[in-house]
C-alpha cells in the first residue's frame, strides 16, 4: 500500500529516539583520543634538539622559525648550537605531522592536546619559553618507539626527554643520519 | 484581465545554506521555473596548483588533503599514484592494500555526506544527515587511529602510506564493519524507498547518456546515467584488480538515479573492505625513499583514481628539481559542474538544489 | 461596600477566572474599573501564557528533535536546558534590528506584530479547563479559522515588504498553501461541527463522549495535514524551505523581529495542538477529576506538538506543485467524503430532538473508520498510479498551477 514506506520512516525516527544520544557534552565528557593524533602544542626537548632546522625546512608552510649561535655542549649528542629562538606560529600550522617525521635526532614530537585557542593570534606563537615548560605529553605519531612501549598520551604520565627513546626504523635512521637529499630509485635504497 | 509578469533574476549563493560551500548560480525564474543558468566559480581559489610547485613531492600530499576535503584518502591516493608512475617505483603489497581499504572507507565517508545533504536539500530537518554523519564519524575516529587526523589525513606518500596501522584499528574496524550493516540498514529504510522522496526525485532533472559522454562527467552521475565507467575496473590500481565488486549502473540519470548508485556504492565499498581486510598480509607499508624526491628531468606522469566524485586526476612534470614543473589537477568536480545547465532548465526552484545536491561537488576541489 | 455581580449574559461571564478577579477586585474599585482590571489581568495571564508556552515549543521541539536525530539537543542553560528559550531571546534583543534598504519600513515593521496577535487572538477562545477560556464565543470554530488566516497577509506583507527575492518567494508560496489548505481544513471541521450541534468550542468538548479522532478518522486526518501545512512544518513548509529560499518571507528580519517571528511560529504550534486537542481528542475531558482538566489538556496537546515534532523529523518536504496536488486531489475529497458520510449519518442516527446518545457516537465510529481505511486506500492507490504514469513522461505534475508565476516584479536592488 501507497505510504508503507513512510511508516517504515517513523518507525525508524521512534526507535532512534529511544536511543542513548551518539554525542557527547564536550567539556565534561570526551570521546577516546587515539595515540597517534596529532595535537596542537608541539613536544619539544631541548636536551636533544641540535638545533639542525631539519624541521623548519621541511615545514610545507615554513612557520618554525629557529635562531642559533654556536657552540653548547649538549648532554646526548656531542656539540650542538645554543638555540636562541625557535617559534611555531601554530596560527598557520596544518598539524601535517611533517616537521616531525624530519626530525632527525627525535627532539620534535606532536602534542596530544587541542585545547590551544588564544584571543590574539600574537598569542598563538609558540616560543622557545613555552616549549620549554610545556608538559610533555607527545602523540605517537611517527614514533614507532613510543607505540610499542605502549605509550597512551593523557593517560600515561608525562615523558622527560630520555624516556622517549628513539626510532627503530633502520632505513629511516640511516636516511636522518646522513640527510641525504640525492637518490633516484628505490633499488637503491633498499 | 493580463497580468504583467517579467523573470526575475537570483543569485543563488555564495552564501546560500545548501550551495556546498561558495558556490554561486546566478539564476533567472519565471515564477518558479528555471530559465536561464550562469554559474559563477572562484570563491574557494587558493591556487593549489601553482602552490604545488614550490614544495617537495611529499610536502604536496599536505595540499591534496584540502582538494576535497570530504575525500582526502582518495586524494592522497591519486596524488601519490603520480608520483610512483613519475619516479617509476611500487609500493609494496601491504601499502597497496591499506591504500585500498582507507581509499574505500573514505568513500563510504564521502557517499555518507553526499546521500546525507542530497536528504537535507530535498527538505528532511537533518534527521538523515544526523544519521550518517553519525556513521562518518566512526570512520573517522578509525582514520584517527591510523594517522592522527580525522579530515585532513595526509596518510599517503609516495612509495606506501606513511605507517603501518597500529594493532588496536583492526578490531575496531571490525567492530565498525559489523555496527555499519544494521546503521545502513536502517538508512535505507528511512530513505530507498520513501514515497515523498520518490515524488520528489523520480524523473527529475534526467541526464541523458550522450550528454554525460560529451560533458565529460565521471563518477556516480555518470553510471546513474547508465554508462559502466569505472577506473576500479577499467584500469585497476593499487589491489583493486585482487578484490571482487560490482559496478552499480542508474538507467535513466535522474536524481533518484544518483542517489540510489551511491547508497548502492556504500554496500560494494563495504564488500571492498572486507575483502582486503581477509587477504592483506604482513609486511613493509613504506617504500625506503629519502626525505625529498627527485624525479629524472622531462618526466611526466598521470595518476588517476576513481574519487567517490569521478575520475580524479594528477598530472606531474618533472625538471628534476625537488618539487614538480607543473602539476595539474583534473578535478571531477569541476567537470561535472558543465551539466548544471542541462540539470536545471527548465525544472523549479526546489528542484534546483536538490539536484545540485546530487550531484555532489565540493568547492574545495572545484575551485582549487 | 457595593460588591460587584457580573452579569451572567456578559459576554465574559462563562469565564470563571474572570468573574473571581471581578467580584474580589469589585470589593474595593468601582465596578466599570473592577471590570478593567480584571479584563486586563486575565488578558495578561493569557498572553504570557502563550508566549511562554511558544518558548516551552521551542525548547521541547529542539530536545525532542535532538533526540529523534540521536544527539543531545540545547543542554546546557538551566535544568536540562530549559532556559535556553531565554537565552537565545537575550541574545535576540541585544542584536542589531536591521531593516534593509529600500525595504517598506511600515509594512516591515508591522509583520511581527501582526502575526503574534492573531496568534494570540486566537488562543483566546480555547477552553484550556472547564470553562477556563477567555471567552467562550459561541462561533469559536469560525473565529480561530477567520483569525488564523490573519497570518497570511501578514506573510505575504513581509515577503512583499522585504525587499528580497527569497522572501517574494516564500510569501508567493505561503500564500499559494495557506489559502488551498483552509478549504479541507475547514470542510473538516465541518463535520465535527454537525456532530457537536455546536461552534463553540466548549460544546464541542462537552459533545465529546466519544473523542472525534475515533468518531471521524478521515477529519482528524485531513486536519492535522491541513494544519501541518499552515503551520509551514514538513512535509508543507515550502514557504520556508531553508535548503531553498534561506528561510523564506522572514529572511531579512533579525532581532526582536526575529524573535517574535519566532514566537508566532511555535506559539502556532501551541495553539493548533491545543486546537487539535480540542476539537478531537475531547479537551479538557478526561478519565478522573474535573478540576484536572487543565492537565488532561496539557497532556493532549502535548501528544499533538510530539506527532508535529515527529513528522518533522522524519519526513523530506514536498514540491510546492505537489503540495496543491495533494490538497485538492487528496485531502479535499477525503474531507468531502467525510462531511458526506458525517451529515448522512447524523441525519438517520440523530433522536426526535437532533440529539446524538453515545451509542450512536460509537456506531459512527465504526462506519467512519471502516469508511477512512477503505478511501485512503483507495486515494493511496490512485495517487500510486499517477505518480507511477508521471515517473514515466516527466515531469507531468508540473502542469499545476505555481504560486508565483503572475506576481509583477519591481525593479528594485534586489
Ligand atoms: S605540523 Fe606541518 S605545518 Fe605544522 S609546523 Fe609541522 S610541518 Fe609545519
Ligand atoms: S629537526 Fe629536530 S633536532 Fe633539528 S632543529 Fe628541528 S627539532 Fe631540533
Amino acid at each position: 500500500m501507497y505510504g508503507l514506506e513512510m511508516a517504515k520512516g517513523l518507525l525508524v525516527t521512534l526507535t532512534n529516539l529511544m536511543r542513548k544520544p551518539f554525542t557527547v557534552a564536550y567539556p565534561e565528557q570526551r570521546v577516546r583520543q587515539h595515540p597517534r593524533f596529532r595535537g596542537e602544542e608541539f613536544t619539544w626537548y631541548e636536551e636533544r634538539c641540535t638545533g639542525c632546522a631539519s624541521c623548519a625546512k621541511y615545514c610545507p608552510l615554513g612557520i618554525i622559525k629557529i635562531v642559533t649561535s654556536p657552540s653548547e655542549t649538549a648532554p646526548l649528542q656531542g656539540d650542538k648550537y645554543l638555540l636562541e629562538t625557535f617559534d611555531i606560529e601554530l596560527q598557520r600550522c596544518m598539524f601535517c605531522g611533517l616537521c616531525v617525521e624530519a626530525c632527525p635526532y627525535d627532539a620534535l614530537f606532536m602534542g596530544s592536546g587541542f585545547e590551544e585557542g588564544q584571543y590574539r593570534r600574537t598569542d598563538l606563537v609558540i616560543s622557545i619559553d613555552r616549549l620549554r615548560q610545556a608538559d610533555k605529553n607527545p602523540s605517537t605519531w611517527f614514533r614507532p618507539q613510543l607505540e610499542s612501549m605502549d605509550y597512551r598520551p593523557g593517560t600515561s604520565r608525562p615523558l622527560g626527554w630520555r624516556d622517549v627513546g628513539r626510532e627503530g626504523w633502520r632505513w629511516h635512521q640511516r636516511e636522518k643520519a646522513g640527510m641525504r637529499l640525492q637518490g633516484r630509485n628505490a633499488e637503491d635504497d633498499a | 484581465m493580463t497580468i504583467r509578469t517579467e523573470p526575475m533574476t537570483v543569485n543563488v549563493g555564495p552564501q546560500h545554506p545548501s550551495t556546498h560551500g561558495v558556490f554561486r548560480v546566478r539564476i533567472t525564474f519565471d515564477g518558479e521555473d528555471i530559465v536561464e543558468v550562469e554559474p559563477v566559480l572562484g570563491y574557494l581559489h587558493r591556487g593549489t596548483e601553482k602552490l604545488a610547485e614550490e614544495r617537495n613531492y611529499v610536502q604536496i600530499v599536505t595540499l591534496t588533503d584540502r582538494l576535497d576535503y570530504t575525500s582526502s584518502m582518495i586524494n592522497n591516493q591519486a596524488y601519490c599514484l603520480a608520483v610512483e608512475q613519475l619516479l617509476g617505483i611500487e609500493p609494496p603489497p601491504r601499502a597497496k592494500y591499506l591504500r585500498t581499504l582507507t581509499a574505500e572507507l573514505q568513500r563510504i565517508a564521502s557517499h555518507l555526506i553526499a546521500v546525507g545533504f542530497f536528504v537535507q536539500e530535498l527538505g528532511a530537518f537533518g534527521t538523515p544527515l544526523m544519521y550518517t554523519f553519525r556513521s562518518r564519524e566512526r570512520i573517522l575516529d578509525l582514520f584517527e587511529m591510523l594517522c592522527g587526523a580525522r579530515i585532513t589525513v595526509s596518510y599517503m606518500r609516495p612509495g606506501g602510506v606513511f605507517a603501518d596501522a597500529p594493532d588496536d584499528f583492526w578490531p575496531a574496524l571490525d567492530q565498525f564493519l559489523n555496527d555499519f550493516e544494521g546503521e545502513l540498514a536502517e538508512l535505507e529504510d528511512l530513505l530507498l524507498n520513501n514515497e515523498i522522496l520518490m515524488v520528489r526525485t523520480r524523473g527529475v532533472s534526467p541526464l541523458p547518456p550522450d550528454v554525460a559522454i560529451n560533458c565529460s562527467v565521471s563518477g556516480p552521475v555518470l553510471r546513474a546515467s547508465g554508462v559502466n565507467w569505472d577506473w576500479r575496473k577499467m584500469a585497476p590500481y593499487d589491489a583493486y584488480d585482487q578484490v571482487d565488486f560490482d559496478v552499480p549502473i542508474g538507467s535513466s540519470g535522474d536524481n533518484y538515479d544518483r542517489f540510489w548508485v551511491r547508497v548502492q556504492e556504500v554496500r560494494q565499498s563495504l564488500r571492498i573492505v572486507r575483502q582486503c581486510i581477509e587477504q592483506i598480509e604482513p609486511g613493509p607499508a613504506r617504500l625506503e625513499l629519502p626525505l625529498v624526491l627527485r624525479a629524472a628531468p622531462g618526466a611526466e606522469a598521470y595518476g588517476r583514481v576513481e574519487a567517490s566524485k569521478g575520475e580524479l586526476g594528477f598530472f606531474l612534470v618533472s625538471d628534476g628539481g625537488i618539487s614538480p614543473y607543473r602539476c595539474k589537477i583534473r578535478s571531477p568536480s569541476l567537470i561535472n559542474l558543465t551539466i548544471t545547465e542541462h540539470l536545471l532548465i527548465g525544472w523549479k526552484l526546489a528542484d534546483m538544489i536538490v539536484s545540485l545536491g546530487s550531484v555532489d561537488i565540493n568547492m574545495g576541489e572545484v575551485d582549487r | 461596600m457595593n460588591a460587584c455581580v457580573l452579569n451572567p449574559h456578559s459576554i465574559l461571564g462563562g469565564n470563571h477566572l474572570f468573574r473571581f478577579i471581578y467580584e474580589g477586585v469589585g470589593q474595593m474599585l468601582p465596578c466599570w474599573m473592577a471590570y478593567v482590571v480584571a479584563g486586563a489581568a486575565i488578558m495578561l495571564i493569557l498572553i504570557n501564557a502563550v508566549l511562554l508556552g511558544a518558548a516551552i515549543v521551542s525548547w521541547g521541539e529542539r530536545r525532542l528533535l535532538g533526540r529523534f536525530q540521536n544527539r543531545v539537543g540545547p543542554n546546557r542553560w538551566g535544568p536540562f536546558g530549559a532556559l535556553q528559550p531565554i537565552a537565545d531571546l537575550t541574545k535576540l534583543l541585544t542584536k542589531e534590528d536591521i531593516v534593509p534598504y529600500g525595504a517598506d519600513r511600515i509594512a516591515f515593521t508591522i509583520v511581527p506584530v501582526l502575526m503574534v496577535a492573531s496568534l494570540l487572538v486566537g488562543a483566546a477562545v480555547i477552553p484550556f479547563a472547564k470553562d477556563v477560556a477567555l471567552v467562550d464565543l459561541n462561533v469559536g470554530v469560525l473565529f480561530i479559522l477567520a483569525v488564523s488566516s490573519l497570518t497570511t497577509i501578514a506573510i505575504f506583507t513581509a515577503g512583499w515588504a522585504s525587499n528580497n527575492r527569497y522572501a517574494l518567494f516564500g510569501a508567493g508560496r505561503a500564500v499559494a498553501v495557506l489559502l488551498s489548505y483552509e478549504v479541507p481544513v475547514v470542510l473538516s471541521v465541518l463535520g465535527v461541527v454537525l456532530v457537536a450541534g455546536s461552534m463553540s468550542l466548549g460544546d464541542i468538548v462537552v459533545a465529546q463522549a466519544v473523542p472525534f479522532f475515533l468518531v471521524q478518522p478521515l477529519a482528524f486526518f485531513v486536519f492535522v495535514a491541513g494544519m501541518s501545512a499552515e503551520l509551514n512544518r514538513t512535509p508543507f513548509d515550502v514557504a520556508e524551505a531553508e535548503s531553498e529560499i534561506i528561510a523564506g518571507y522572514h529572511t531579512e528580519y533579525s532581532g526582536i523581529k526575529f524573535a517574535l517571528i519566532q514566537a508566532a511560529e511555535f506559539g502556532g504550534a501551541l495553539v493548533v495542538s491545543g486546537l487539535i486537542a480540542t476539537l478531537f481528542l475531547a479537551g479538557w475531558a478526561g478519565p478522573v477529576a474535573d478540576w484536572l482538566g487543565w492537565l488532561w489538556f496539557l497532556i493532549k496537546t502535548f501528544i499533538g506538538i510530539f506527532l508535529f515534532v515527529w513528522i518533522r523529523s522524519t519526513y523530506p518536504r514536498l514540491r510546492l506543485d505537489q503540495i496543491m496536488a495533494v490538497c485538492w486531489k487528496f485531502l479535499m475529497p477525503l474531507s468531502i467524503i467525510n462531511l458526506i458520510a458525517v451529515t448522512l449519518e447524523v441525519f438517520f442516527l440523530r433522536d426526535a430532538h437532533g440529539v446524538l446518545t453515545t451509542a450512536d457516537l460509537w456506531i459512527m465510529a465504526g462506519i467512519n473508520i471502516v469508511i477512512a481505511a477503505v478511501s485512503i486506500a483507495v486515494f493511496g492507490q490512485l495517487i500510486r498510479q499517477q505518480v507511477r504514469n508521471s515517473s514515466q513522461t516527466a515531469p507531468a505534475s508540473r502542469l499545476v498551477v505555481s504560486g508565483v508565476s503572475t506576481i509583477e516584479v519591481s525593479q528594485g536592488q534586489g
